[in-house]
């Protein structure tokens, strides 16, 4: 018999995690579908179940500094609302499901479910996120690539609880979302591709690029992003064959059910392609 | 088993089940709030949708437990009320209903967008509609049904 418990504040939930092995749950719209039975009948959790949704404390949206912290608890249609929620990252969350789903999932969820295909966590990496792991007594921060370590797979530790999500907020002139899917709502992505960059006085003042669903975590390089910055127009002009050649060696998608390998690589080139030629290079005339 | 309770179209309620019981179970067994259709039970055709705090959700995908104290309207209330009696109306007719599965779900998401938006556009509409699948209309005609809604309830919403 699996048990469920509806703690109201985090220490008590902290407390709870602490003495049992739980199945975390922030807006539940992954786990109510994996653990799905019989229609009509309980859904077959394989643990007890941690409801966080009663805990107001973690569904703050807030800006601290210059830092954008989001309360695990935050759903995806709160992270759309906000007003300072990066243009980018607006954009891959409105791309995720139909707005039924965006009023209860979560991004923090998004993030723990660590699909290679998790729309937010593509722009999250671009945006250089970190999460913030709590358990009774201390909390450590993470940037996202570290907490993430493969398909469906986290560095979550026994006890843990992702409480939040942190966004350093930096000036970004040029962001943008790209998702490739066989429908506009309600579908998983085949790919997706984020751009964020700084276009200062002619040059590349500071770039990141991330592609989705093309490899077991996101695909981003610092060091590729390193030759560019710092670049002009011309420069990059030059160096266009380069960076297709660079990153088409980084992207090693697979076949699965929803698209193919290369028909996942042609288009995620096609994409940095674009964003080179038309919205780079428009940012920087 | 748990007690639970929430607000069910406006009265107080509760039930003793499982809190791991999905809500669309919950609204359709124990209160017999049968316009709440089950289609796809994973979230993706918006049958099950009630409004939820205001919101608009599927209710395969909330657990009992997660809607305690939570305020929940279904077709059944919707229906009762003036803004449920224009789009309950103006469906019909555009003729916006052929086999009629989808279109309680259909009416919470018009009813949830007509909230927020009283004049919506097109592509506001088709968006707000966007989780509600329908295979017999071709949406179009559910399209017109809202915004004819919008129209005559201009003073409502």
């Amino acid at each position: 018999m699996v048990n469920s418990y509806r703690p109201t504040t985090l220490p008590e939930a902290l407390k709870l995690m602490e003495t049992r092995d739980m199945i975390p749950f922030a807006g539940g719209t992954d786990l109510m579908v994996k653990y799905q039975s019989w229609k009509g009948t309980l859904p077959r959790f394989p643990k007890d179940v941690l409801f966080l949704n009663h805990i107001p404390s973690l569904k703050k949206i807030e800006v601290n500094g210059e830092t954008l912290a989001i309360g695990a608890g935050a759903t995806l249609s709160d992270v759309i609302d906000y007003p300072r929620t990066p243009d980018i990252l607006r954009e891959a969350v409105l791309s995720i499901a139909a707005p039924g789903i965006r009023n209860i999932a979560t991004l923090a969820g998004n993030i723990c479910n660590a699909s290679p295909a998790g729309d937010s966590i593509c722009a999250l990496y671009a945006l250089d996120a970190s999460v913030i792991l709590s358990k009774s007594g201390g909390e450590r921060e993470l940037p996202l690539p570290e907490f993430i370590t493969g398909p469906g797979k986290t560095s979550l530790g026994r006890g843990e609880l992702l409480t939040e999500v942190r966004i350093p907020l930096k000036e970004a002139n040029l962001q943008v979302f790209r998702k490739v899917g066989t429908r506009k709502a309600n579908a998983l992505s085949k790919l997706s591709f984020s751009a964020v960059a700084e276009i200062k006085g002619g040059t590349i003042d500071g770039i990141a690029l991330a592609f989705g669903a093309v490899g077991p975590t996101v695909v981003r390089s610092k060091e590729l992003e390193k030759k560019l910055t710092g670049k002009t127009l011309e420069e990059i002009k030059v160096l266009y064959k380069d960076i297709i050649d660079d990153y088409s060696a980084m992207i090693v998608p697979i076949d699965d059910q929803r698209s193919t390998a290369v028909y996942r690589k042609q288009v995620a080139l096609n994409l940095l392609k674009n964003f080179l030629e038309s919205g780079l290079l428009k940012e920087m005339q | 088993m748990a007690k639970i309770s929430f607000i069910l179209n406006g009265e107080e309620v509760s039930v003793e089940a499982d809190p791991l019981k999905r809500l669309l179970d919950v609204l359709r067994e124990d209160f017999e709030a049968l316009g709440v259709k089950e289609g796809c039970g994973e979230g993706e055709c918006g049958a099950c949708s009630v409004i939820l705090d205001g919101k608009l959700v599927n209710s395969c995908m909330v657990p009992l437990g997660a809607a305690e104290g939570a305020d929940i309207v279904t077709p059944e209330g919707l229906r009762e009320t003036e803004k449920g009696k224009v789009i309950v109306e103006s469906f019909a007719d555009t003729g916006a209903v052929q086999c009629g599965f989808c279109t309680p779900g259909m009416m919470m998401a018009a009813e949830a967008l007509l909230e927020k938006n009283n004049n919506p556009d097109e592509s506001e509409i088709r968006e707000a509609l966007s989780g509600n699948l329908c295979r017999c209309t071709g949406y179009d005609l559910i399209v017109k049904g809202v915004k004819v809604s919008a129209e005559r309830g201009k003073d409502l919403w």
